[in-house]
Parts: C-alpha cells; sequence; structure tokens
C-alpha cells in the first residue's frame, strides 16, 4: 500500500510540472502581449516595463527564472491589476472558490450515493424510473443554464434568497452557487452508483449475505456499498476537474469573488502571472483530489491492497 | 481463374461474411429499436438535424438580419418572429436553427477526431502491450490529470477564435477515455486463436489492428461515441457562453444562452428557447447511448 502511494505520488510530482511548463510556454507563443493598446508606447518605455517583467529575455530564460521564483513560493506580480501580487490576488479568491468547490463536491457524493443507492435497490419500480429520470435532467441541462434560472425562480420569483454576489460570505449567497455546481455532479453519480450497485447486488457474495440471514439494509450497508462505491471513488478525480472548471462559469453568473472570475479576464488581457497562478492552484486542487482518490481507492480494492 | 469468376468468389465470401457479421449487428438493432426511449430520441434528433439542414427555408427572415420594428421582443406568430427576436432585433428561431448547425457539426467533427486518436492509440497500446502499453498509457494517465478545460480556454483566447480550433481542441481533449476503452478490449482480444493465426500467416502488425482489432472492438466504440458527442457539444456551448465559441453574427446554443441568461428578467424567452434545444439534442444522445449500451451488450441486463 506504502509503494503504491508513494508511485502515485511520483506521477503527481511530473504531472503538476507538465501542467506549469505547458501553460507557460502556450501563453507566451501566442500573439499579443500585456503592453498592446490602442496607442502604442513609445519603444523606450515599453523596453522598461518588459525589462521590469523580464519580458525582454529570451523565452527559455523566462521559463527559467519563473521556475526559480515559483520554487520559492514566488508567483510574481499581476501584470494587469497594479499594485497586487499574484500570490495576494490568489489568496483573496481563493477561500470563495474552495468552499464553492468542496461543498459542491461533498453534497454531490452524499446525494448522488443515497439516490443511486435507494433507485438501486428498488430497481425497475416507479422510484427507480423517477430517480433516473431527473438525474437524466440534471445531466442534459448544463449548469450555465441552470444557473440563472435558479436565480430567476429563487431569487427573483421567490424572492427567498440573493440572486447573486457574495456579501459577507453569508450561506445565503452560497447557496444557489453550490447547488448549481452540485447538481449536474448529483445525477452523474446517482447514476453511476445505481448502475454499479445493481450489478453488485446480483453478486455471488451479496446471494451469501442474504442466505445467511442478514437483513436486507445490513446487506447493503457492510457488504454491497463497499463494491458498489468504486467507480464513484475512481469519477471524483474527472468531478474535481468537472467542477473547477464549472465554478469559472458559476462564479461570473453569481458574481462570486473566487479565482475563477480572474482567469477568464487575466487570460484575455495576457496577464501572463496571474492566470499562470490560477492554472497551477486549480492543477495542485484537481492533482492532489486525483491523488487521495487513487489513496482511498487502493484502500477499497482489495486486489490493490496486498500489493 | 478468370476475372468473373474470382468477383463471384469475392462475392460469395463478402456474403458469407455479411451473414456471419449480421447476426450479431442484427441482434442489437432489434434490441434497440425494442428500446422506447432509444427510439424516441432518435426520432426528435431527426427532427433537429433535418431543421437544422433545412434552416434557410424554414424562416422568412435572415440569422443576420435586423428587423427593427421588433426589437427583443417576445414569441408572436403574427409577424412570424415564432420564438421571438434578441436585443438586436434578429428572429430566435432561425438562430436557434443555426446555433443547432454550429452544436451538430462540432459534436459530429470533435467527435470524430477523438475517435481516430482515441481507437488507433488504444488499439496499438493494447496490441503491442507490455512495455510500449505501459509507457503509453502512463502518458494517458498523466493527461487524465490535466485540467484540460483550462488549456483549451487558454488555446481559445489566445490563438483566437476559430471554429476548427475548436474541432481539434476538443477532439484532442476528449480521446483518452476512447483510448482506454479500446486498449482494454484489445488486451483481451489479442490472445485470442484468430489473431494468433492471422500472425502465423505472416500479416503485418499494421494490418492485423486494422483489419482484425478495430472491427472487434467497435461495440463499445460506437457506445462510447454516442456518449461523447452531448459531452462535446456540451463543452462547445461552455466555451461558447464565455464568449470564446463562434464569432458573431454566426451563433451557437452557447452563445445565445448567454445572451438569454443576461436578460433574463425582462426576456426569459432568450434564455428558454436554445436552452431548451441544447437541453433536448444532450438528452436525446444519451437516451441513445444507454440504449446503444444495454442493446450491444446484453449481459449488463
Amino acid at each position: 500500500m506504502l509503494s503504491y502511494a508513494i508511485r502515485r505520488l511520483l506521477i503527481a510530482i511530473p504531472t503538476l510540472f507538465i501542467v506549469i511548463t505547458v501553460a507557460f510556454f502556450m501563453m507566451r507563443i501566442a500573439p499579443g502581449g500585456p503592453f498592446d493598446q490602442e496607442r502604442a508606447l513609445p519603444p523606450e518605455i515599453e523596453k522598461n516595463i518588459k525589462a521590469a517583467y523580464d519580458l525582454d529575455k529570451p523565452l527559455v530564460e523566462q521559463y527559467a527564472i519563473y521556475i526559480g521564483k515559483l520554487f520559492q513560493g514566488d508567483f510574481g506580480p499581476s501584470i494587469k491589476i497594479r499594485d497586487f501580487s499574484v500570490a495576494e490576488l490568489i489568496m483573496a479568491g481563493a477561500p470563495a472558490s474552495m468552499q464553492l468547490g468542496l461543498s459542491a463536491i461533498a453534497i454531490a457524493l452524499v446525494f448522488g450515493v443515497a439516490f443511486g443507492t435507494y433507485a438501486a435497490i428498488r430497481q425497475n419500480s416507479a422510484v427507480d424510473f423517477v430517480v433516473m429520470g431527473v438525474a437524466m435532467i440534471g445531466i442534459a441541462i448544463p449548469n450555465f443554464v441552470m444557473a440563472p434560472l435558479l436565480s430567476l425562480v429563487f431569487g427573483l420569483y421567490l424572492s427567498i434568497l440573493p440572486t447573486a454576489g457574495w456579501g459577507d460570505g453569508e450561506l445565503e449567497y452560497k447557496i444557489l452557487p453550490i447547488i448549481a455546481l452540485a447538481l449536474p455532479q448529483i445525477a452523474y453519480i446517482a447514476r453511476l452508483t445505481r448502475g454499479s450497485m445493481v450489478e453488485v447486488l446480483h453478486s455471488n457474495y451479496i446471494r451469501t449475505a442474504r442466505a445467511k440471514g442478514l437483513r436486507e439494509t445490513l446487506v447493503v450497508n457492510r457488504h454491497a456499498i463497499k463494491g458498489a462505491l468504486l467507480p464513484v471513488v475512481s469519477y471524483l478525480g474527472p468531478a474535481t476537474a468537472a467542477v473547477m472548471t464549472g465554478s469559472v462559469v458559476i462564479e461570473s453568473i453569481f458574481g462570486v469573488p473566487g479565482i475563477g472570475t480572474y482567469f477568464i479576464k487575466a487570460a484575455l488581457n495576457r496577464d501572463y502571472p496571474l492566470v499562470m497562478g490560477v492554472v497551477i492552484v486549480y492543477a495542485v486542487m484537481i492533482i492532489l483530489l486525483n491523488f487521495l482518490v487513487d489513496i482511498i481507492y487502493g484502500l477499497l480494492d482489495p486486489k490493490l491492497k496486498s500489493r | 481463374m478468370n476475372k468473373s469468376e474470382k468477383t463471384a468468389l469475392l462475392q460469395s465470401a463478402g456474403a458469407a461474411e455479411e451473414i456471419e457479421g449480421r447476426s450479431l449487428w442484427r441482434d442489437a438493432r432489434i434490441r434497440l429499436f425494442r428500446n422506447k426511449a432509444a427510439v424516441g430520441s432518435m426520432i426528435i434528433l431527426g427532427i433537429i438535424t433535418l431543421l437544422a439542414i433545412f434552416a434557410p427555408l424554414l424562416s422568412p427572415y435572415a440569422y443576420d438580419q435586423i428587423d427593427w420594428g421588433y426589437i427583443q421582443e417576445g414569441p408572436n406568430w403574427e409577424n412570424g418572429h415564432i420564438f421571438g427576436t434578441d436585443g438586436n432585433g434578429r428572429d430566435l428561431f432561425i438562430r436557434v436553427l443555426y446555433g443547432a448547425r454550429v452544436s451538430l457539426a462540432v459534436g459530429l467533427l470533435a467527435t470524430t477526431v477523438s475517435l481516430i486518436i482515441g481507437v488507433t492509440y488504444g488499439a496499438v497500446a493494447g496490441y503491442f502491450g507490455g512495455k510500449i502499453d505501459s509507457i503509453m498509457m502512463r502518458f494517458v494517465d498523466v493527461l487524465y490529470s490535466l485540467p484540460f478545460m483550462f488549456f483549451v480556454i487558454m488555446l481559445m483566447v489566445v490563438f483566437g477564435r476559430n471554429i476548427f480550433l475548436i474541432f481539434v481542441a476538443l477532439g484532442a481533449v476528449e480521446w483518452l477515455t476512447m483510448a482506454r476503452i479500446v486498449r482494454g478490449q484489445t488486451l483481451s482480444l489479442r490472445r485470442r486463436e484468430f489473431i494468433e493465426a492471422a500472425h502465423a500467416t505472416g500479416v503485418s502488425n499494421f494490418k492485423i489492428i486494422f483489419r482484425h482489432i478495430i472491427p472487434n472492438v467497435l461495440g463499445p466504440v460506437i457506445v462510447y461515441m454516442t456518449l461523447t458527442i452531448p459531452q462535446v457539444i456540451l463543452t462547445e456551448s461552455f466555451l461558447s457562453f464565455l464568449g470564446l465559441g463562434v464569432q458573431e453574427p454566426l451563433t451557437s446554443w452557447g452563445v445565445l444562452i448567454s445572451e438569454g441568461a443576461k436578460v433574463i428578467e425582462a426576456s426569459t424567452w432568450m434564455l428558454i428557447y436554445p436552452a431548451v434545444f441544447l437541453a433536448l439534442t444532450l438528452f436525446c444522445f444519451n437516451f441513445i447511448g444507454d440504449g446503444l449500451r444495454d442493446a450491444l451488450d446484453p449481459k449488463d441486463r
């Protein structure tokens, strides 16, 4: 188990490195720069500004400088948002983004597994069809459609929740964005859980458990769920990535001051250090969660445990 | 052997193969057509596709034509704006249909790109096995854990909004799962007798992969393809929603939804119509995918 964890960790580090490298060169090779304006700057001034941000050096040298600073925890200054370093901006935005993202994943997991299991136990009943029908709707309606609809219904028609904004981070501002992020994932996880649960419930070891006279709740909770959760656990990696990407849109729809909103703006402005910073934060989050998922998977799956 | 004899022989060989191959596919087809959700979805998708193809004939307005008399007005059957008009006075019905053209085209083309890359990659990895396989699949593992959408967003921002770039970018992102599926299937195929026989008779690796391996993994590939199309359409809409998709005056469902979302309080129809079309399409593809899976893989039922 330990060697398995170390092996996984050894994959995670180069992955992060690849992300940083690809993102760095992709941004720089692109036409256009942060100082392109309607009125061109006088050449001397442009030269000085570029020198201040090391943009006048050869690309490879810029890369080396960037990596060097990154190892010291320095993300550099934001080019477009004056007087702020990228680290400061991320520290300001990350708490909101993390709260939304992690709560959405947690909620999706709890509700998705519950609905999926329930549907599987009552396979082909009316409940099953309703749950799976609703889940299909959850998959087919993208979150950027769901978000404005939620805001319209709960914010405007029913007036029980704020339509957008963040306030001082009160719960009422978080509810709609979290729901919008979680809904598609609830749907996916419910479908996944149902599928694998149905398969597990038909397997021999469950028949044995039933044959020795265990109550059905115990059969499901103690024996079936462990096997049925394996595909759900391995889906958590992609789910994290999906929630993170979704948060870019959801944050801008609900006006959440998170790092997702920076990303698009910064990329359009060619604010290189800020884009890099946001990508790195997201990549670390995704890679970290993937790593955790791998470990959990290793603990759940006896085939991997023995290794 | 003269020419006519040869053709006759070839034809009989072809016929024999057809009967052999048909029983499995025909079984699947019968099972698929018994699935009401899948059949209904195919009909709806067919209608949407026809509407998209014949879009210019279906409305008195052009997709970029501005009707100064009706700016952002609700649906009205009398003036021909059956879905209403947008903020620029353009007919929403025809714009939704043009959006369908873009979304469906992107869905199909990007999926084809992902299909070609994924199937070839997976088959090669699975067929050769051993070190080659583990290196190739490790590479896929690494790519899997990358925050891909961020790269696609950066790509779109950086190289401008180019519709071909969308195809390639989305196709390049979506091939990973396909490669895994094909590789898994190939691993179990490559030890089978008919592959060994092909080996023994000196068929080249290239030919074995394309003639013998790939046709035998088509079932799962088709299922996954049907499930990739809605994913790609969704991703394209997502990019368009962010303002990174197709350019004005051309449109796609994502663009229309994003325009509608901005004025949702005053003009709900501008969000509802494109959203319904998008959701319906995704719905149908998912149902067809599920139906195909049940049809091609009866052990799951």
